[in-house]
């Protein structure tokens, strides 16, 4: 086996020159990776080949003579996935190695069909391992974006804002699930102690489906707020969530429901005994808010 | 024995849970609030349970009785400063307490005793004939 490590290591020039040329045909996104970096990609992955061990096996790829060539590809397949290749095109990366390798061995071993065919089939082995491994680091590495992405979403979904001293307000936008219903109520329930605020507005403008799950989670995320001595006001119910409502039989009766996210601010603003005035335009400015008695 | 300081403030009673609530620790609580209300023939209840971290369906319970004995009793009950978890919990238990009356903070509760405990004194002093809602 061994005498095919050293005959790359011999031959490392022209092998690269080879598989560059290969691998110049076959990828074609030319948008996201230009020849240089390419050319740096190949050499470091070839010379973690031809420097691997003397007693490096190609058929075993667990051995950890192995290991830098499988982390060198692992961060490849990853910064891949990241880009944006698609799993054919990172795989065909290190399969475009094996034309280069075959010519390699038959260019040494000449006309002698068993070691040549021993040769060509530990290659072929070797190759084709090194390009699953790469297939389950890059699909490691979408995970990880996906799963990072996820994380993005649920933090950006659901900022709770102060509309006023004491009125707070959650926009709700997206499907709800029942994860991301236990991070709005935490934070709804929290942002309530820390801003001591009497009035919350959910408003679910945003929300394309209401079933019974996330009906019983809205109401649930009610009542704990009333537990704690606010009020919540829900709003912006549009008219087909209301059929579903009403259809499903969920009881909003105890809810206060506003149609607007307007009219909701304004009640909560009654109640806490403040209401909205217009100011004589001579004035100067066009609205203002005054605290009532 | 352990028990929960009651205070008096004028026709007000006030409650504050600062340990952790055990089941004989309520009972007790009920057993010392309802003698109390009577004995000083209180008006309202306040009882702040902001330093209460942990809750079971016992102790939730045991609010909700004490709070409907209290109305027997002419009282009106307000729970205040309940934490998020807390809440949270009693929603999960099951137990949404709909005849206890709530509040963010002592202030508040206060306020709000004042407001329907004072209005229904009023009242009682215009005529002698209840109008209260």
């Amino acid at each position: 086996m061994s005498d095919i490590l050293s005959a790359i290591q011999q031959n490392r020039g022209s092998v690269l020159q080879d598989w560059l040329q290969n691998l110049k045909s076959v990828v074609q996104r030319r948008d996201l990776i230009n020849d240089r970096e390419l050319e740096a990609q190949a050499g470091e992955m070839l010379s973690a080949i031809a420097d691997a061990p003397s007693g490096s096996n190609l058929r075993d790829l667990s051995q950890s003579g192995w290991a830098p060539l499988k982390s060198i590809l692992g961060s490849l397949s990853v910064s891949r996935a990241v880009q944006g290749f698609t799993p054919s095109e990172t795989a065909l990366f290190v399969l475009s190695l094996k034309p280069t390798l075959f010519a390699l061995v038959r260019k040494d071993k000449g006309r002698e069909a068993d070691d040549l065919l021993s040769d060509v089939t530990s290659i072929n082995d070797f190759i084709d391992n090194l390009a699953l491994h790469t297939t389950d680091s890059y699909i490691h590495g979408r995970d990880q974006v996906i799963a990072r992405q996820q994380e993005e979403m649920l933090e950006l979904s659901t900022p709770v804002v102060t509309l006023w001293d004491g009125i707070v307000a959650l926009p709700l936008i997206g499907t709800l699930d029942s994860a991301r219903t236990q991070v709005v109520m935490e934070s709804l329930l929290q942002a309530i102690v820390q801003t001591n605020s009497r009035f919350a507005i959910i408003d679910i403008t945003g929300v394309p489906t209401v079933d019974t799950l996330v009906a019983q989670h809205l109401l649930k995320t009610i009542t704990a707020a009333r537990l704690m001595g606010a009020e919540c006001i829900l709003s912006g119910i549009r008219p087909q969530i209301a059929q579903t409502i009403v259809h499903l039989g969920i009881n909003l009766e105890d809810v206060i429901t506003k149609s607007k996210l307007s009219d909701a601010f304004k009640l909560a603003l009654e109640r806490s005994g403040r209401k909205v005035v217009r100011v004589d335009k001579t004035n100067g400015s066009a609205h203002t808010t005054q605290r009532g008695a | 024995m352990e028990r929960i300081p009651i205070l008096r403030m004028g026709s007000y009673l006030l409650v504050t849970i600062q340990v952790d609530m055990h089941d004989k620790l309520a009972l007790t609580l009920q057993d010392d609030l309802t003698e109390r209300i009577s004995s000083v023939n209180a008006k309202g209840v306040l009882i702040d349970i902001s330093s209460l971290e942990i809750v079971d369906s016992f102790i939730g319970r045991t609010l909700a009785n004490i709070a409907s004995m209290a109305r027997v009793l002419d009282a009106e009950t307000v729970v205040v400063g309940m934490q998020p978890a807390v809440a949270i919990t009693l929603v999960e238990l099951g137990m949404s307490l709909p005849g206890i009356r709530t509040a963010l903070n002592v202030e508040s509760g206060m306020e709000y005793l004042r407001e329907t405990v004072g209005s229904r004194e009023e009242s009682d002093d215009d005529d002698g004939l209840s109008t209260e809602d």
